[in-house]
């Protein structure tokens, strides 16, 4: 193994003391001189047409120095190229409560939101989709877009991969199950902020984004200026979790109104606005055949998914894709047939959460293998080990697995928590499930062929400075930077100094989404910073008259000289040092259409185990602990990544749990803090994590990642664990009291003991794309050339 | 002025020192600390009582600052995040902290900063259990709360 001085040191996180003093400044921290206040008028309508916006008595208000709608601001934008359906301002048609229509600048927020009070709206009202159903179905008014379709229906997908009719032939058994996972929100603690300036015909927007970059693209479209002249800059971030990855509304309107001022312009949203901000889990419903030897090996599976999108495209269409794109990286399926769909309904528009598109399949996949082995009289977790994917291979729909440590992360969470050896008493349950998640995107999100990830290194006197795009939003992705380049260079974290998610000065990264930060600009830290320290040893080297092999790189030194006289010498003999690295993924997606989403250069595996007690009486389940181990490939800093694995578990719980995201009669049914349920302290159980590391051979020292991964076997190991208590399966997230409580009162009236939907819908999928199966072992060549 | 609001001058005892500010009467604490007086390390998170993350401590009570308005706290002592640490030294919940990775966003950790502050001055060897209670008010997202009762723990164990 190699000898590391910083990477996999359980070291502080380099923004750790500003954060814990107050001294971090988040967005809604930044108040400039003169700044003007903004509000935003919304609709109280779930699904309306806007026949008239007057806004002639705002502008007249005390304070109120500028007023825009949808005039002001036409050109739709949106994540993804193919789903440009969002406007900053809607002045033609709402599309949920929420859905932005004016916004004010004014002197203060109470005049700014008085002069919102005094726009009046003329709508025609039309009848709202509030439901897959209802999407699936002819509209009683009108579409909601117009876009997609037949009904209200946005996208449809339809791939298989391999002799799937064949698979099930040869099955000795086979078996359906339908699951719904209810949508849920972010829930950030920091409210989304951004503040605009317009100074010398160039914009600059401060503000609460995990990609910077997004932000940049979509500014310049709507505002119609070229990219140099906006300059956008990531506040230090109090939470995303995927719900600050879209560009938002807000984010262009400060910016249009500082054009139109002159003042710099601030908007923060309150709470209730950012439940309608959203972008969250979407609700999905999922219907799973799969055919099985006796022994439980798998032969075919289908799987279909309906997705409630929610009223605009966000990153729908890749969120489609993932609910059928992973199933095949855990578990070796030789033909697989995926059929998704996605509509549109009147709520606010669903996206990226955590996990992105992968949990919900996740869920369903994790139980119905697991009535299989109930079928089977097979212990559930031997009969997934059975099937688990090997390293190096190819799934069967191409993606193309690395290092993989399965096999480890259930030994350990097995072996730790007795699972297979439990006592088996009424009420008390434990159940165990795994997963896997992506380091990263494969492809971008907008067609190009530049680097995902870039980053500079200067060094001046002995001082390093790294300069990267990404954002860190908590994860640490600023300490995983730091800690690369002082690995690189002989140094500590806390010598190096970032400036990150700044466009004017860091050069490009994606930002932080799809766990990719610490992959994709990891290597491209590595690469800046080993041309930097050759830079230094070829300096240091010739003064002592040596090769360059022959000079050492640690402990703040390089070969004879202390860091920063090695760095004089480096800049007296090749002018000003600075260095670059880049990162761009492997082209390794399959050839068919579709295949972009799915690919990544490395898969983290997790598996976990919950231990629990369920009250038959009152249908309350209260967790005891919980046992995860990630494959991590390798922890840079474990500190970091036990923060990463537990936050995900708490996410996970709250989402097995408690955690939805409902409406009632076109409206939200809680869009507050206390009214959806979040778990607090007392809630929380203990944790048990196992770090696993499994030397990724493209990750940075081997590493992948860990946000995300773990979050996803939490609600399947839940509903496991209630089951294995009290004999009943809840089909459904969250495992409400009164969920559990119903499925018993069937289970005595002698009905299936469950709870969950019961049919999938009729959706018109198109015919099924057919795609051959790669060669099993087509990488390993190259894997053994890594 | 835009309106004709009520104005009260308010004595506040902010972080050991006396502050006198003339403010309209409806405006909370939070929204003073924060606006008024730029000490932006108290954060929000629903100005509605909902998640703690505005908590202050009033006479050494943790305490939410949206829901407080000056007024009611005139001639008290208001202890926010910037009055924490010793000059440049962290107290040794703040060490605890940086040492264990509790903050991760670090949004929600000045409230729950001062609401173990608080804890522990009055409870210096709290157990696990007693953390969650006192700690319950304060929602945080991102460390599963496990990092943060570590540290809490840790801190508590040392002394302060």
């Amino acid at each position: 193994m190699t000898d590391f001085s910083v990477v996999g040191k359980p070291l502080p996180k380099v923004d750790a003391a500003a954060k814990v003093t107050g001294r971090a400044v988040y967005a809604d921290d930044i108040l400039l001189p003169r700044t003007l206040h903004c509000r935003i008028l919304r609709s109280p309508h779930p699904h309306a047409r806007i026949l008239s916006i007057d806004t002639s008595a705002a502008r007249r208000m005390a304070g109120v120095k500028a007023v825009i709608t949808g005039h002001d601001l036409p050109v739709k934008f949106g994540i993804l190229p193919v789903t440009q359906d969002e406007r900053a301002l809607e002045h033609e048609k709402v599309r949920y409560v929420g859905d932005p229509i004016a916004a004010v600048a004014a002197i203060d927020e109470e005049a700014a939101a008085a002069a919102c009070d005094a726009i009046a709206v003329e709508y025609e009202v039309l009848e709202p989709v509030m439901s897959i159903e209802e999407a699936l179905a002819p509209p009683k008014d009108e579409r909601i877009q117009d876009y997609g379709g037949p009904h209200n229906i946005h996208k449809l997908v339809a791939l298989e991969f391999g002799d799937v009719d064949g698979g099930f032939a040869r099955a000795d058994h086979v078996r359906e199950d339908v699951f719904f996972f209810q949508g849920n929100t972010h829930l950030p603690m920091e409210q989304h902020s951004a503040t605009a300036t317009y100074v010398d015909g160039r914009v600059t927007l401060w503000s609460s984004t995990q990609v910077v970059h997004y932000v940049h693209r979509a500014l310049a479209k709507v505002l119609e200026l070229p990219m140099h002249r906006i300059r956008v800059i990531g506040a230090a971030h109090g939470g995303g979790f995927g719900g600050k990855t879209d560009p938002f509304a807000h984010e262009i309107i400060v910016c249009k109104l500082a054009m139109l001022t002159g003042r710099p312009v601030k908007c923060t949203l309150t709470r209730e606005e950012v439940f309608y901000a959203h972008r969250g889990r979407h609700p999905v419903l999922m219907w799973v055949r799969t055919g099985v030897t006796r022994h439980g090996r798998i032969t075919a599976m289908h799987f279909r998914t309906a997705l409630d999108g929610g009223a605009y495209g966000s990153y729908g269409v890749a969120s489609t894709f993932y609910t059928g794109t992973l199933q095949t990286v855990t578990y070796d399926i030789p033909a697989y047939r995926f059929e998704g769909c996605r509509v549109f309904t009147n709520k606010p528009p669903c996206g990226p959460k955590r996990g992105h598109g992968t949990p919900q399949p996740r869920f369903a996949l994790e139980l119905h293998l697991e009535k299989i082995a109930h079928d089977l009289d097979l212990e559930p977790s031997a009969m997934k080990q059975l099937n688990f994917v090997q390293p190096m291979t190819r799934a069967v729909n191409w993606l193309r697995i690395t290092s993989c440590g399965l096999d480890e992360c259930s030994r350990r969470v097995i072996d730790a928590s007795g699972y297979r050896n439990r006592a088996r008493r009424p009420g008390h349950g434990m159940g165990f499930a795994i997963s896997s998640y992506l380091s990263g995107a494969g492809t971008a999100i907008y067609w190009n062929d530049m680097p995902h990830s870039e980053v500079q290194i200067k060094v001046d006197r002995g001082g390093v400075t790294a300069y990267c795009g990404a954002m860190d939003i908590g994860q640490g992705s600023d300490s995983v930077l730091a800690t690369i380049v002082a690995e690189e260079l002989g140094l500590q974290p806390a010598d190096i100094r970032l400036v990150t998610a700044d466009t004017d000065t860091t050069p490009i990264d994606l930002g932080s989404y799809s766990s990719r930060v610490t992959f994709m600009a990891g290597n491209a830290a590595i690469e800046a910073a080993r041309k930097m320290r050759d830079l230094l040893v070829e300096a240091a080297a010739a003064k002592m008259g040596m090769q360059g092999a022959a000079v050492q790189v640690g402990a703040g030194r390089v070969g004879d000289f202390s860091f920063e006289e090695a760095s004089v010498l480096a800049e007296a003999r090749f002018g000003t040092l600075t260095s670059a690295g880049s990162y761009k993924p492997p082209k390794i997606a399959g050839p068919y259409k579709g295949a972009g989403v799915g690919p990544s250069p490395a898969y983290s595996y997790s598996a976990c185990v919950i231990d629990l007690d369920a009250d038959a009486r009152t249908g309350l389940v209260t967790v005891n602990k919980i046992w995860i181990a990630h494959d991590v490939g390798r922890a840079i800093n474990p500190l970091l990544v036990e923060g990463q694995v537990e936050g995900s578990v708490y996410m996970g719980l709250g989402e097995a749990l408690m955690e939805e995201q409902s409406f009632r009669k076109g409206l939200h049914k809680w869009p507050s803090m206390l009214e959806y349920k979040s778990p607090t302290f007392l809630d929380m159980p203990e944790v048990q994590t196992f770090i696993v590391e499994t030397v990724d051979p493209e990750g940075p020292y081997g590493a992948k990642e860990a946000g995300q991964g773990p979050l996803l076997p939490v609600p399947p190991a839940l509903c496991s664990a209630v089951h294995d208590a009290l004999g009943v399966w809840i089909d459904e997230v969250p495992v409400t009291p009164e969920k559990v409580v119903e499925a018993l009162r069937r289970k005595e009236k002698g009905e299936p003991a469950r709870y969950g939907p019961t049919r999938f819908p009729a959706v018109p999928y198109p015919p099924a794309i057919k795609v051959e199966p790669p060669p099993k072992d087509m990488d390993r060549a190259s894997a053994a050339a890594i | 002025m835009l309106r004709d609001v009520e104005r009260v001058v308010v004595s506040l005892q902010v972080n050991g020192e006396p502050t006198e500010l003339l403010i309209p009467v409806h405006k909370t604490l939070l929204e003073v600390l924060r606006e008024d007086m730029r000490l932006t390390g108290t954060k929000h998170g629903c100005e509605l009582g909902e998640c703690g993350t505005c908590t202050v401590l009033v006479d050494g009570l943790p305490e939410l600052s949206c829901l407080l308005l000056p007024v009611q706290v005139d001639g008290r002592s208001i202890t926010t995040i910037e009055g924490m640490a010793g000059g440049s030294e962290l107290h040794p919940l703040q060490r605890a902290f940086v040492e264990l990775g509790a903050a991760q966003c670090g949004y929600c950790t000045p409230g729950i900063l001062l609401s173990a502050r608080a804890l522990i001055e009055s409870n210096p060897s709290p157990s696990r259990d007693e953390i969650r209670e006192a700690l319950a008010g304060n929602l945080c997202r991102c460390t599963g709360y496990v990092k943060i009762l570590d540290a809490i723990e840790l801190a508590a164990s040392r002394g302060l």
